[in-house]
Formats: C-alpha cells, sequence, structure tokens
C-alpha cells in the first residue's frame, strides 16, 4: 500500500473527497504523508474519531502540530507553545482551567438569550444588502459582518472600536491581505483586547471585562481568549452561513422544504453542519508517549489527522450519510469535534444560523444565484471551507 | 427513565441544555451541568437519550 497524503479534491461543492470513503470502508486508521514529509495517520471512521478525542494520551499542544496539506500561508502558531489564553493548543490541566472559566459565560442560557441581538444584526445586514442592491456579494454584504457584529457584543467591543475591528479581522481573513498587513491586523487586534481585558468596572456585560471581574485570568491570557475567539468564530461561522446559503440555493426542494414547515429548522441547521462540515481538513492530534490504538502502533510525536467530514459521512452512524436531509437524527455529528476541545462557540453559531438562514429568504423570497453555480468561488486551499463570494440576485 | 450525571467529566459545553431545557441546566461559574430531574416523565425518553449521545465527555448516564 503506497501512503498517499490527505486528500482534498471534491466531487462536488458540497461533498468531501471520494477516496475518504474508501479509506474509511477499508483502513479507517491508515499512514499518511504530510507535506513535510512526515508519515502520520488519518483516521476516518466516526467510532475511532470519537475513541480518539476523548482519548487525553492524544495531545492537542501546537508545538507537536503539523500542517496537514500544504497552505500558502502555513499556521504561524503549529510547532510553537500555545499562546496565553490559546486553549485550543494545550491539554488538561492547563486547558480545563480555561475551559472551565469561559464555559460559564458560553451557556445555553446565555446563547439563547442573545437572539434579540441577533435578529437585529441580521436584520440591519439584509437592510444593507437591500440598500446596496442586485447583484450583490452575501459574502462580503452578510455571512462575514453577522458573525463579526455577534462576537463584537458577546467580548464587549464598544462602538468606538467596532469600525477598527471589523476592518482588521477582515485583513486578517482576507487572501489579497500580505503577510505583513496580517500581521499588522493581528497586533491591532491583540491592542484592542488588551484595553478591553483591563476594564474591571463591571459596566459592560461583555465577555472579556467579566472575565476580568472574576479575576482569575491574567490580562495577557484575557487578551489571548478574545483574538483566539474571534479567530476560531469568524470565518467559521462565516463559511457556514456562506456555504448554507449555497447549499439551499443548490437544493431547491430541500428550501421549499423548510420554508412550508419553519419549525424544521433547527434539525435543518444540524444536517447542513453535517453535510457540509467546514473544518474538512479536520483535527490535529499527537501521542506524546508510543500508544496501542486499534491494533496499530502510533509512536510519539507522530502527527494524526481525524478527518471530521469522514466521520460526518460515515454510514454505520448515519444512514445514507450522501443524502441531506434535514429530517434525520444528527445527533451524534461531529462538525464541531468531540472530547474535551469540542466548540466552546458552538450554540452561538446554532443561534445564528437558526436565526440568518430563514431571514435571508423571508426577506429575499426570489434570491438565486446571479452566477452559474460552477463559477462561485470554493475556499478548498484554506482550513476553513466556505465559499470566498456568492454573487446574488433577488 | 433516571439520569446521573458526571460533573468530574463535564465540560461546560451546554449540549444537553440546548437539547432538553426541562430537565439539564448549567451553573454560571463553569457552566457545568445542574440536573433539574433525575427521574424525569416518559415524555422526555428520546430528547434524555439525545442529549446524553449529544455530550462530548459522555457525562450523562439514561437508563
Amino acid at each position: 500500500m503506497t501512503t498517499e497524503p490527505l486528500p482534498t479534491a471534491r466531487p462536488t461543492p458540497f461533498d468531501p473527497p471520494v477516496e475518504l470513503a474508501e479509506y474509511r470502508e477499508h483502513d479507517p486508521i491508515r499512514r499518511m504523508v504530510y507535506p513535510d514529509g512526515h508519515v502520520g495517520w488519518l483516521v476516518t471512521s466516526h467510532s475511532l474519531a470519537r475513541k480518539m478525542l476523548s482519548d487525553q494520551r492524544f495531545s492537542a499542544r501546537s508545538e507537536f502540530k503539523r500542517a496537514p496539506v500544504a497552505r500558502p500561508s502555513a499556521d504561524p502558531f503549529f510547532g510553537a507553545p500555545a499562546l496565553p489564553g490559546w486553549l485550543v493548543d494545550m491539554d488538561a490541566p492547563e486547558h480545563t482551567r480555561l475551559r472551565l472559566q469561559l464555559a460559564g459565560k458560553f451557556t445555553a442560557r446565555r446563547m439563547k438569550d442573545m437572539r434579540p441581538l441577533l435578529e437585529r444584526i441580521v436584520d440591519d445586514q439584509l437592510t444593507a444588502m437591500a440598500e446596496h442592491g442586485k447583484p450583490a456579494d452575501l459574502v462580503s454584504l452578510f455571512a462575514l459582518p453577522v458573525p463579526s457584529l455577534a462576537i463584537c457584543e458577546l467580548l464587549g467591543v464598544p462602538y468606538r472600536d467596532r469600525a477598527a475591528f471589523q476592518r482588521n479581522s477582515a485583513t486578517l481573513f482576507s487572501l489579497e491581505a500580505s503577510a505583513e498587513e496580517a500581521s499588522r491586523a493581528m497586533d491591532e487586534l491583540y491592542g484592542l483586547m488588551r484595553e478591553l481585558a483591563k476594564e474591571r468596572d463591571g459596566n459592560s456585560a461583555g465577555l472579556l471585562s467579566m472575565l476580568a471581574a472574576d479575576g482569575t485570568l491574567d490580562a495577557e491570557e484575557i487578551a489571548g481568549i478574545g483574538v483566539l475567539l474571534l479567530t476560531a468564530g469568524h470565518e467559521s461561522t462565516a463559511g457556514s452561513l456562506g456555504l448554507s446559503t449555497f447549499t439551499l440555493l443548490s437544493h431547491p426542494d430541500h428550501l421549499e422544504r423548510l420554508r412550508s414547515d419553519p419549525g424544521l429548522i433547527d434539525n435543518a441547521v444540524e444536517e447542513l453542519l453535517r453535510y457540509l462540515t467546514i473544518f474538512h481538513f479536520g483535527v490535529p492530534r499527537t501521542p506524546l508517549q508510543d500508544v496501542e490504538f486499534e491494533g496499530h502502533l502510533l509512536r510519539a510525536g507522530e502527527s494524526i489527522t481525524i478527518s471530521l467530514p469522514a466521520a460526518n459521512r460515515d454510514p454505520s452512524w448515519f444512514a445514507d450519510p450522501d443524502r441531506l436531509d434535514f429530517e434525520r437524527k444528527t445527533a451524534g455529528h461531529m462538525a464541531f469535534g468531540y472530547g474535551i476541545h469540542q466548540c466552546l462557540g458552538q450554540n452561538l453559531v446554532r443561534m445564528e444560523m437558526r436565526v440568518a438562514l430563514p431571514a435571508i429568504f423571508r426577506r429575499f423570497p426570489g434570491l438565486a444565484l446571479a452566477v452559474p453555480p460552477e463559477e462561485v468561488p470554493l475556499k478548498t486551499n484554506v482550513s476553513v471551507y466556505g465559499v470566498h463570494e456568492l454573487m446574488v440576485t433577488w | 427513565m433516571r439520569i446521573e450525571i458526571d460533573s468530574e467529566r463535564c465540560i461546560g459545553s451546554g449540549q444537553c441544555a440546548m437539547t432538553v431545557p426541562e430537565v439539564f441546566d448549567q451553573d454560571d461559574l463553569a457552566g457545568k451541568v445542574v440536573l433539574l430531574d433525575d427521574r424525569p416523565d416518559a415524555a422526555f425518553d428520546d430528547p434524555v437519550h439525545e442529549a446524553a449521545s449529544r455530550c462530548p465527555v459522555g457525562a450523562i448516564r439514561a437508563y
């Protein structure tokens, strides 16, 4: 058996590479070659993915992480120890201390309470899109600003700083920005977060000043958390909104079903998350010691890629997994990962999608692509999948 | 049906409270699961099993 790299070529914009299904069926854990020549492992089945992500012997520490595909700008944090506050790059007990501090601020109740605010943000951006006139790019006018404004509200970014916040986050996620521009935007965002982390007067209901008032975390950790939540939450939510809209426009029967039964939206959102799985290169783990796992010896330091799209299309968990079905049982999907690192902001993403998707089609009942579907530019080469641009008319 | 929770394992992801708010809540300090009813009505059997299967750390046992 030759050792292959992570497959990345998609048969359609909505389906993962076909090789993943073949690997999952024949060898759900197999060797995989990384762009730097390292030979590690690729996990593709739902059961092994779950097992591995709940096994603390597999570390999430960033100093052992390695990019699974060659990217124009490799993740600058791979290969270096976690920055203060960056819990995604830590193991227990460091991770646990930060996670529990944050989880109390991200409860299901608090996220549900954000609904009226999200409705207002969504409404304002749809108005801006209508005023822009058709055709319009739904990504830059809607999918990107909605999560950015939601994160501003969550973190407590004051109005005076929002323009700078949005400008810098747009630069950070722009393909056109040079490395220097991106790094300057990152510095400015860190500066802004450091200011917010100093506000402990309790006047602001924002997350960062609440964390500051708690007094458990230091200012650099709080600023790091702010930047982490922005980088983890902005592009991914934008990707989900843009790609989900593209999916609905390409599946008119599903859209019609959703229009005739608005109560389906919660499960439809779960199904879109499962079906599209935008963290399409999966999540990295590394054993810190040699580990026997499912009959294989995984050596200390070997990189492992756990393919979330493959797990989410596993027929042993989801019947007829390649079919988009708003009425299926979606429990157990891994779009947000699994285990102690499962996405902290997932309930916020859910609320944003539940509010935003029906609102788009209510405001623009005749929404349609303004270009042929094959001309929609796809984010195939970056770690968060989605559409670069979605030109629509109505 | 009976429910047992493991607060040590819980990381406060809120999947249970999102799925069945009648049975599960979270504390505001660390987001840990708060069991509102350890013997809920049979009408909650399905959603409680679903909540248990959504828990990312297996902290809910329903039987």
